[in-house]
């Protein structure tokens, strides 16, 4: 079997142990669904405008968005890559036949992939036959179900991608804590995991749209629901294909540069 | 010998160090100001190992073995300085080369901590690409050798320090590698484990012909494994000979411990420092170039009644002691 996806298969099943965290999870998930879509009910009833995102679309980017958290989240971290740096354990990793990118990438896409596996499942059966208007509507046709699809999976290529520009900057930093939360927390609010997108003010719509951020929340939910037009969701790919690749250049070239002058911690 | 398997050509590597005092106002400080020292931890080191040989490579803490086999490995850049291994350059063809070696850091673990050894093993198979018959015969040798049967099903997090280690040694040689570095192997290890890790060594050295690096500081590893020892201390290398050659030159000296019946009063023999006495057991050191042990012991019966005698030679650990001193480190 080829070493990247034995890894990932390795990690996959690490993942799949941790089912006491899965079953938190999904109550905390199904909470804050609910949370949210109440609050944009009381919103949506009270406001004199159009809005401009339908309600019946907002409530499937919520849904949507707890249901793949672990393909979205930038925060999700993975631990074992920190430590692999920061304690100096690196340096096996460093002495195996592999390219380091693309087998920290492997580990990383398995660790994201098992979290939603084991939770997904439920939360959908649950969020379809919750009574109106919590219910997650189906997608209009199923071309809009394979779009959707299409670039969630490419969403998570770039945001692994980021988190991968985010892992390696630790070799400089030393510390997981800072560039986490500084990237995290304006990342997430740049992709609309905070605030849909369409919700912002037209000002920082123009700036979220020229950042990656959008492209792994914003974009595939919206194509979910219809929201965006299957037109518009193909050119959409295209970008997102430019991002992975922009972003794969990039953690590539640092990663080498942080090979060159790795320090082994801890002697 | 021909061509040696190993050739380093001084090799240099330096460190920066952040550096501050103590205290709340140097933290202050730091915040602003940066100190750095540069630390050299390898100064112009060379040296060359052949086929099959088994190495051991000393220094006191931070001379810079660790960092010596850093280099070895491909993991670290030195900053000047030739290395080729097997025709490689290690740190250039990192992912071609290091398919030929094995690896252990005795104070790191390659192994998956949540999951049973086994999966670790499967996934080092697939990493490095190893045929699923010399996979088979390499498992089963390394199981039955070192004792792996009863815990290679076992999390990694549930093993002894001493089954984890056989179990770390066993995954650096799933992959048949012609060298193998071992950083500080029996670091923390009982007796027991000590002698089945020094053992098994040996074996793969003989039967495979692999060539063994290791860094220890546990000299009856040495005296146990290897026939050369590479002393280092401050980046530099100090020492590069067999352990005997060590031996002939400071090994004139003995000691000597006998018991007798009761004696209180302490016995002086000539030439002879006499480094403990008790009413039943003594020790002497001398120098066996100026008084023979004959002497002694025919000197020592005269005033005692000697019931057992033992001759040591000079422990290996002084020896090193020794020899730290006389290059000041």
């Amino acid at each position: 079997m080829n070493a990247y996806i034995s890894v990932s298969k390795l990690r996959f099943i690490t993942g799949l142990q941790y089912r006491a965290a899965a079953l938190a999870g999904m109550a905390t998930q199904l909470f804050f669904g609910l949370i949210f879509i109440m609050v944009y009910v009381a919103f949506y009833s009270h406001s004199s405008t159009t809005p401009p995102i339908s309600l019946e679309d907002l409530v499937s980017y919520i849904w949507l968005q707890q249901i793949f958290l672990g393909f979205i989240a930038l925060w999700f971290r993975d631990h074992d890559i920190f430590q692999l740096i920061t304690s100096g354990n690196i340096a096996y990793e460093l002495c195996r036949p592999c390219d380091i990118y693309k087998f920290w990438y492997a580990k990383l896409l398995a660790t994201r992939v098992s979290s939603v596996v084991l939770r997904c499942l439920p939360i959908i059966l649950i969020v379809f036959v919750l009574p109106e208007p919590y219910r997650l509507g189906m997608p209009p046709s199923v071309i809009t179900l394979l779009l959707f699809v299409v670039t969630l999976l490419l969403g998570l290529l770039v945001i692994v991608s980021i988190s991968m520009v985010i892992y390696i900057s630790v070799f400089w930093t030393m510390s997981p804590t800072g560039s986490i939360l500084m990237i995290a927390v304006a990342g997430e609010f740049l992709a609309g995991m905070i605030i849909p997108v369409p919700l912002m003010p037209l000002w920082l719509q123009k700036i979220v749209y020229v950042l990656p951020f959008r492209w792994t929340v914003d974009f595939p939910f919206r194509v979910y629901s219809g929201d965006i037009p299957s037109a518009e969701a193909l050119w959409g790919i295209f970008v997102q294909l430019l991002w992975l690749g922009v972003l794969i250049g990039l953690g590539r070239w640092l990663l080498r540069r942080a090979l060159q002058q790795v320090v082994v911690q801890g002697g | 010998m021909g061509t040696p398997l190993i050739s380093l050509g001084g090799i240099r590597k330096s460190f920066k160090v952040a550096k501050r005092s103590a205290g709340f106002r140097q933290a202050a400080k730091a915040l602003f100001v940066r100190e750095h020292t540069i630390v050299e931890a390898l100064q112009d080191i060379s040296f060359s190992i052949g086929e099959g040989e088994i190495v051991g490579y000393i220094g006191p803490n931070g001379a810079g073995k660790s960092t010596t086999i850093k280099v070895m490995s491909g993991i670290l850049v030195p900053d000047s300085g030739s290395c080729s291994i097997m025709g490689y350059t290690p740190w250039k063809d990192r992912e071609a080369y290091v398919q030929h070696i094995g690896v252990v850091f005795g104070q790191r673990s390659q192994l998956w901590w949540d999951v049973p050894v086994i999966d670790s093993f499967e996934l080092l198979k697939d990493i490095y690409r190893i045929p699923e018959m010399i996979y088979k015969d390499n498992l089963a040798m390394l199981v039955e050798t070192l004792a792996l049967n009863e815990i290679i099903h076992t999390p990694v997090r549930q093993l002894s320090l001493g089954q984890r280690m056989r179990c770390e040694i066993a995954a650096s040689l799933l992959h048949d590698p012609k060298i193998l570095f071992l950083d500080e192997p029996t670091i923390g290890l009982d007796a027991v484990s000590k002698v089945a890790v020094r053992q098994f060594i040996k074996t793969i050295n003989k039967e495979k012909g692999v060539t063994v690096i290791l860094t220890t500081h546990d000299m009856s590893d040495i005296e146990a494994l290897s026939n050369r020892i590479l002393m280092i201390g401050k980046g530099t290398l100090l020492y590069d000979g067999s352990l005997s050659a060590l031996r002939n030159r400071f090994g004139t000296h003995r000691t000597i411990t006998i018991d007798y019946r009761e004696h209180l009063d302490p016995v002086d023999i000539p030439d002879t420092s006499r480094l403990s006495w008790s009413a039943e057991r003594a020790v002497y050191s001398f120098d066996n170039e100026h008084i023979s042990i004959a002497s002694v012991i025919s000197r020592l019966s005269e005033q005692l009644e000697l019931l057992d005698v033992a001759i040591d030679t000079k422990p290996v650990d002084e020896l090193i002691l020794q020899l730290y001193k006389e290059h000041l480190i």
